[in-house]
């Protein structure tokens, strides 16, 4: 019997706050985090918004001189303040009878962009003598948000990043909740983090026209479902879970938000880009995690949906979503909270994951915003531009990321 | 010079290795004393050649161990 996962913390740095509560009460108020781009001139480009984290104080959560050296890049600060977040929540101390069963997994799609884009523009300025910071390759590889967390919290056991796209803070969780479910490990800090509106973000996302040029009005171009949506909108920020086995979390007493229940990841195995027809791949991920849960798809209260708010994959979801569900699609809640948070690509899936944590915990759903118009093609309950209270026996999370890669993760609160 | 190369020195390596400046002596060891691994150590040698206009080899950083060699390599650069 593979032994059960418990959540214990939670810790959210997003576009619409900085922290789980402002994060959530935001979510709860249908508040869009979307604004006018701050952080470069983004004038000449098709798209000049995004959802960027606002408030930010690195020092808050690491000194100033690893904010300046070692820790300088964005994706790495976000992930160490939201692992401070989610270990302060969850109690956790890691000491040495515990260090060797707990473990780091972070996800991200680009990892420190930031860096390498403005180390390269150094280095067409000043030539190779002086472009360079000695910390360059460890403040921008993938890894390193990972690396960073086991350092500070004196995490010895299994530690390195997802690298699926959008679906990579998913895969992270996922493969965490493996790892204990095994016995591998006890306590895993995992999650993803994503700092990626800069110029190279932002202009090739655009390049493939992927991305929402509403221009004039950015706080409802993220409009899943919505007939009028015209592409998806980047944002950034972090997301961390502590998972831990459940007998381990209930001896020391933590307060137990959900079960994670069930996971799954597949490939389409069709195209770089285009969901295969009727989202196949999805369809066969959202059942095997509902299979790997022991659950039939009528105990499943809520959806968190990938809805990017693109043409394609917002039809291709309900699809998905009807064949799997059948006639309980209809009562299904499904809400993309990415109409508020935007997409914050390697971070999306920890974000969404949480939320259906917090949503199982709490018995509260956040809403779709922006949605006005609805397309015929979509037609399930998107929970309209108002959070609802109910209790939810479980929640599924959907990741879908460029590759054809899928991610399904399902959390509950029944027989805690 | 208005600061001396002591001074300016004994500043430099304190925000470079967050330590009080009065914990910095001229025999202060970077990684020993001052607890500096050696991605720090570099960065500390590309400070001192930008506040002081100065291009440091690496065959010459790596004698580099102590704040004493920073100045005075500095002076004798200088000269």
């Amino acid at each position: 019997m593979p032994r059960r996962v418990a959540v214990t913390g939670v810790g959210l740095v997003t576009p619409v706050g900085v922290g789980t509560e402002e994060t959530w009460q935001a979510l709860l108020s249908g508040v869009s985090g979307i604004a006018p781009i701050s952080r470069f001139d983004a004038s000449k480009f098709a798209t000049r918004f995004a959802g960027e984290v606002k408030g930010f104080v690195p020092t808050r959560w690491i000194t100033a001189r690893e904010a300046k050296s070692s820790m300088s890049d964005p994706y790495v600060q976000y992930a160490m303040a939201a692992g401070a977040m989610a270990v302060q929540d969850a109690d956790l101390v890691i000491d040495e009878t515990l260090a060797e069963r707990a473990g780091c997994f972070v996800g991200s799609g680009m990892g420190g962009v930031t860096t390498i884009e403005a180390t390269h523009l150094a280095l067409q300025k000043k030539g190779p003598r002086h472009a360079f910071s000695p910390f360059f390759v460890t403040q921008m590889a993938i890894n390193l948000a990972a690396g960073q967390l086991s350092i500070r919290y004196g995490a010895k056991g299994p530690c390195y990043s997802q690298v699926s796209a959008c679906s990579s803070g998913a895969h992270a969780i996922g493969d965490a909740f493996r790892l204990i479910q095994h016995g591998e490990v006890d306590v895993m800090i995992c999650g993803g983090s994503e700092a990626a509106v800069t110029p190279l973000g932002v202009g090739g996302f655009g390049a493939m026209h992927a991305l929402s040029t509403r221009n004039d009005a950015p706080a409802l171009a993220c409009r899943p479902f919505d007939l009028d949506r015209d592409g998806f909108v980047l944002a950034e920020g972090a997301g961390m879970l502590i998972l831990e086995e459940m007998e381990h979390a209930k001896l020391r007493g933590a307060r137990i938000y959900a079960e994670c229940k069930g996971y799954a990841a597949n490939a389409d195995a069709h195209h770089i880009t285009v969901p295969a027809a009727e989202g196949e791949g999805a369809q066969r991920c959202m059942r095997a995690a509902l299979a790997d849960a022991g659950l039939d798809g009528t105990r499943i209260d809520y959806l968190n949906a990938h809805g990017t708010s693109t043409k394609m994959n917002d039809v291709t979801e309900t699809m998905a979503i009807k064949k799997v569900f059948g006639d309980h699609a209809r009562k299904l809640m499904v809400s993309s909270t990415k109409s508020m948070t935007g997409h914050l690509l390697g971070a999306a899936g920890v974000i969404e994951a949480a939320i259906c944590v917090l949503g199982v915990a709490r018995g509260q759903v956040p809403p779709t915003i922006n949605y006005t118009t609805p397309d015929p093609e979509c037609d399930l309950d998107y929970v309209p531009n108002t959070a609802r209270e109910a209790k939810l026996r479980n929640a599924l999370t959907n990741s879908f990321g460029f590759g054809g890669t899928n991610a399904c993760l399902i959390f509950g609160r029944e027989n805690l | 010079m208005a600061e001396n190369i002591e001074e300016k020195v004994t500043k430099i390596v304190a925000e470079q290795f967050e330590v009080p400046a009065e914990k910095v002596t001229m025999n202060s060891l970077f990684m020993d004393d001052l607890k500096a691994d050696s991605l720090s150590v570099v960065e500390l040698v590309l400070a001192i050649e930008e506040a002081f206009g100065l291009e440091i080899p690496d065959e010459h950083a790596e004698k580099i161990k102590t704040v004493g060699d920073v100045v005075n390599y500095v002076k004798a650069r200088a000269q």
